[in-house]
């Protein structure tokens, strides 16, 4: 028992006494009961309108007939509109918009045969059955002391006729046997999928690799143009791929979860680090698109202050300082990719990343 | 057993006539069932609405398993590449996943296919949001404890296993933005010490997104975590049913009853009636809004983006951890070792959820309750454990808030550095001063409800006396209001009486007895005692009611 009160007077009920005495007040006398915190019992069951009333008992009755057979019509309408509504159609209301009219006319009504259904036996609980509450007893959920022996007991007979006790021999090997028997359903899982080696390391660009841009790639990714250092305006961005990607195939989104980059031309004189001027081409420079803090394409370029922002977690790079995080969860720079043109005029690589891109890794150093 | 069969005349057994007797009487001679049904078809559960908090959970759980059955029908969890050249024009021609295809196809060529994704997807934000909210209400009142700490558990696994069923989903359709949530689960993972890069490669079969790894989520996404939650919630609902559901204190409810309906017909008609109300309620949101329309997305390609972009809710909370951790990172003995990610991403959520796990065990070591638990706690009246939870909250909502810092950024014309920054402090802040104000809040309640017992309602009615004296009239609480609130244990802080025995030997484990007894006075120290026979009866004869 949660309440010392109660349990002191297990005859628990109250039993009122007049109080002496009037204050004044002019409410009449006070009953006061004995024991003022004892529990008083179930209070008594007040009947509803459809326990004394047999004409409110049938206006419910068919309410909730009503609602089955609303339920029942929706349903027959979902398999009508099933079949009437074309799949393309679209209706356009107030406040939603336009939607399917396949997706609308279904939904509702699969929507409105279930809650009426569920609505009519709710209703249908509620006033119709009773209301009476009554108590069930709990038991204690622990087993009896004798029981506790005796179960005690039938474990340490089982364990004496084993001889698992006495036989240190078979008990010792057969745990050394079970510790060991879920290795295999690790190592079996080995071949998921290659070791890391320094794939992380490389990325498709190398020396004269021809830088593309993405928005000159054909549909199905086989063809694109590349860039000729004037097609770049001073404050343009451009998303760029390696021109291996245009033949990689399926292995194209491998490839370009490591190899996507971006140019900017910037005024030279706007470049604060003279690194990333040598490594640019007359105000071009080439990032890695990939965020250092957990791989997501960096993407809002702010033309004036040179601000490269990944929208997923806001790490703000400075494209006019090395790419140098100046906001934000990432830890490290944007790499960049040291460019120049080739003979043809169009500008490439000069060399892989000098380090991975992407997220950091335990083996990055 | 119960209290009207055993005033109830002893039924006399006859052959059955109907043909539901006669089923019942097939049954029961090869598997006996009239013994359970004879102590269960009747069994007594109580009301409140906070209770139905766990069935929504439960039926979204059902529409989950239907819907997503259907969807299987028509879903290729592939990786290959494909040219789209269905009926929804704008996607003509481009190259795509055959997952990404087939969701566009079950959207646009599947009649009911759209609905059916709404369904599902509405159904799995439902059931985990029903999760943690009936999670917080057995929290609040104290429902986790003895004998139920074993049902936490698994209640708390069921809940880390549906952000994992939700997680997987999600990432099912290969669309732009789920393709960026796996990126993002990508690189946590890489920031894991010594084994990340490898788990990654594991996973993803080789580099990031490579070829496996929509095949392997489908596995684990209708197969191996729904098998588990199917087994799980069945485990969970036998706990409810044989320890007997918990019920508030009132008259005539006391620890060793249960009061309430009958489960037939009273309990069948309701919680089967509200299974067909919740899906009801799925389908017609369904109908009426859109949600996740990955045709708008496009097939994931790792080099694109779309502004603004935002996970499912139930992810929200990491994703703002991940925006708000300060950028370090330690090069440690030639190894990265990214604090930036894993601090939010793994330790953050690995300490709120084990401090969820255990939290019943830590509260049953301090107050040394060894008893059963059957009537409810009302939060007010555990001051320290309701901070406790609206502290965590905060924490959680703090979280939740930046991880759309970016939306609130555009939305209300602030500045995104400002927000994030703001956030920063009061992940600090605001858990302390929740926890504060909470307690603050609760000690008023109390109070409040001492005063209701000792000098009843305020009624409304002011009334002058012939000297002139203005006073309200208050109203007595009933004999059972009155208990309701005088029911509850006041729980008190512990001394160490001693800490030798007769031979100056220190007691046993006299430091974790200390530890406890400090931790009691910071639970317990400040508290509102209920008020006694003593006082009430002064209270009532003085007058001031």
């Amino acid at each position: 028992m949660s309440n010392p009160e109660a349990s002191n007077h297990p005859d628990a009920g109250s039993v009122a006494v007049q109080e002496h005495g009037d204050h004044g007040h002019g409410h009449g006398e006070v009953e006061l009961p004995e024991h003022p915190f004892a529990d008083p019992g179930l209070e008594p069951h007040k009947p509803r309108a459809s326990d004394i009333d047999e004409k409110v008992a049938r206006r419910i009755e068919r309410q909730v007939a009503a609602l089955f057979t609303l339920s029942a019509l929706a349903t027959i309408g979902f398999m009508v509109a099933y079949t009437v509504v074309p799949r393309d159609a679209v209706v356009n209301f107030f406040p939603i918009g336009a939607v399917s009219a396949s997706n609308f006319a279904l939904g509702m009504l699969l929507g409105v045969a279930l809650f009426s259904l569920g609505a009519g036996a709710i209703y249908w609980a509620r006033n119709l059955m009773t209301d009476v509450e009554f108590p069930q007893e709990r038991h204690p959920l622990e087993s009896d002391p004798q029981t506790k022996a005796d179960a005690t007991a039938e474990f340490r007979k089982g364990v004496e006729d084993s001889g698992i006790k006495r036989r240190p021999l078979i008990r010792r090997s057969l745990l050394g046997a079970l510790a060991i028997l879920p290795l295999p359903a690790v190592w079996i899982l080995r071949d998921l999928g290659p070791l890391p080696g320094d794939t992380l390391r490389h990325t498709a660009w190398k020396a004269g690799e021809r830088i593309i841009d993405d928005n000159t790639v054909s549909l199905d990714g086989t063809t694109g143009k590349g860039i000729r250092p004037e097609d770049v305006t001073i404050g343009s961005i451009v998303n760029a791929r390696p021109e291996t990607a245009l033949s990689s195939g399926d292995d194209f989104n491998n490839m370009i979860a490591k190899s996507a980059i971006l140019l900017v031309r910037m005024d030279p004189a706007d470049i604060k680090s003279q690194k990333e001027r040598d490594w640019g081409y007359q105000g071009i420079v080439a990032y890695s698109k990939i965020c250092t803090h957990v791989g997501c394409p960096v993407a809002l370029y702010e033309q004036q202050t040179h601000h490269m922002l990944c929208p997923c977690h806001q790490s703000t790079f400075d494209l006019s300082d090395d790419a140098k995080v100046i906001f934000g969860p990432a830890a490290r720079s944007l790499p960049q990719l040291p460019i120049t043109v080739d003979a043809e005029g169009y500008l490439v690589a000069r060399s892989d990343f000098d380090q991975p891109v992407g997220p950091s890794f335990w083996e990055r150093g | 057993m119960t209290a009207t069969t055993s005033h109830a005349p002893k039924a006399q057994y006859a052959p059955p006539a109907t043909a539901g007797g006669k089923a019942a009487e097939y049954l029961d001679q090869r598997l006996g069932i009239a013994n359970a049904a004879k102590a269960q078809l009747r069994k007594i559960f109580p009301d409140h609405w906070s209770f139905m908090l766990g069935e929504i959970a439960l039926y979204s759980f059902i529409v989950l398993l239907l819907s997503g059955t259907f969807l299987t029908l028509f879903f290729t969890p592939s990786m290959n590449e494909v040219t789209y050249n269905g009926s929804y024009t704008p996607l003509d021609g481009i190259k795509m996943s055959e997952a990404y295809a087939s969701t566009v196809n079950i959207s646009f060529d599947v009649r009911g296919g759209l609905l059916m994704r709404q369904i599902h997807h509405w159904a799995a934000l439902i059931f985990v949001m029903a999760i943690m909210v009936h999670m917080l209400r057995i929290f609040f009142t104290g429902a986790f404890r003895k004998p139920r700490e074993l049902n936490w558990l698994i209640g708390f696994t069921l809940l880390v296993m549906a952000l994992l069923e939700g997680f997987a989903g999600y990432s099912l359709p290969d669309d732009l933005l789920s393709g960026t949530g796996l990126r993002i689960a990508e690189g946590v993972i890489l920031s894991i010490p010594i084994v990340g890069t490898y788990i990654s490669f594991f996973l993803f079969g080789g580099e990031f997104p490579g070829h496996d790894l929509v095949p392997r989520l489908f596995t684990i996404h209708i197969l191996l975590v729904p098998g588990l939650i199917l087994a799980l919630i069945t485990v969970h609902l036998i706990l409810v049913f044989y320890q007997k559901h918990t019920q508030w204190a009132g008259p005539g409810r006391t620890n060793d009853n249960v009061v309430g309906l009958p489960l037939l017909p009273v309990y069948t008609a309701k919680a089967g009636g509200f299974f067909f109300l919740v899906f009801g309620i799925i389908a017609l949101l369904s109908a009426l809004v859109s949600i996740n329309p990955i045709w708008t997305y496009g097939p994931y390609i790792p080099n694109q983006i779309t502004a603004g972009s935002q996970p499912d809710w139930y992810i929200g909370f990491l994703e703002g951890a991940l925006r708000m951790m300060p950028n370090v990172e330690f090069n440690f003995l030639g190894h990265t070792l990214s604090l930036n990610v894993l601090i939010p991403s793994l330790v953050v959520p690995g300490i709120l959820f084990t401090g969820l796990a255990v939290y019943p065990f830590i509260e049953a070591w301090i107050t040394g309750d060894k008893r059963e638990h059957h009537i409810l706690d009302r939060p007010r009246n555990m001051p320290t454990r309701t901070a406790i939870g609206v502290a965590g909250c905060t924490f959680y909502a703090v979280l939740w808030i930046v991880g759309g810092n970016d939306l609130i950024a555009t939305h209300f014309h602030l500045s995104l550095e400002a927000i994030t920054w703001t956030g920063r402090v009061l992940i600090f802040v605001g858990p302390v001063f929740a926890f504060w104000a909470t307690r603050r809040i609760c000690f008023g309640l109390q109070r409040a409800d001492r005063d209701k017992i000792l000098h009843g309602r305020e009624s409304g009615i002011i009334v002058r006396s012939p000297e002139g004296e203005f006073s309200e009239i208050h109203t007595p609480l009933s004999d059972g209001d009155r208990y309701k609130l005088a029911v509850h244990d006041v729980h008190r802080p512990l001394s160490i009486a001693q800490t030798t025995d007769a031979n100056g030997v220190p007691a046993p484990r006299l430091r974790a007895a200390k530890l406890r007894a400090r931790i009691t006075h910071w639970y317990f120290g400040t508290r509102v005692e209920k008020p006694t026979v003593e006082e009430y009866h002064d209270a009532i004869s003085s007058g001031h009611h």
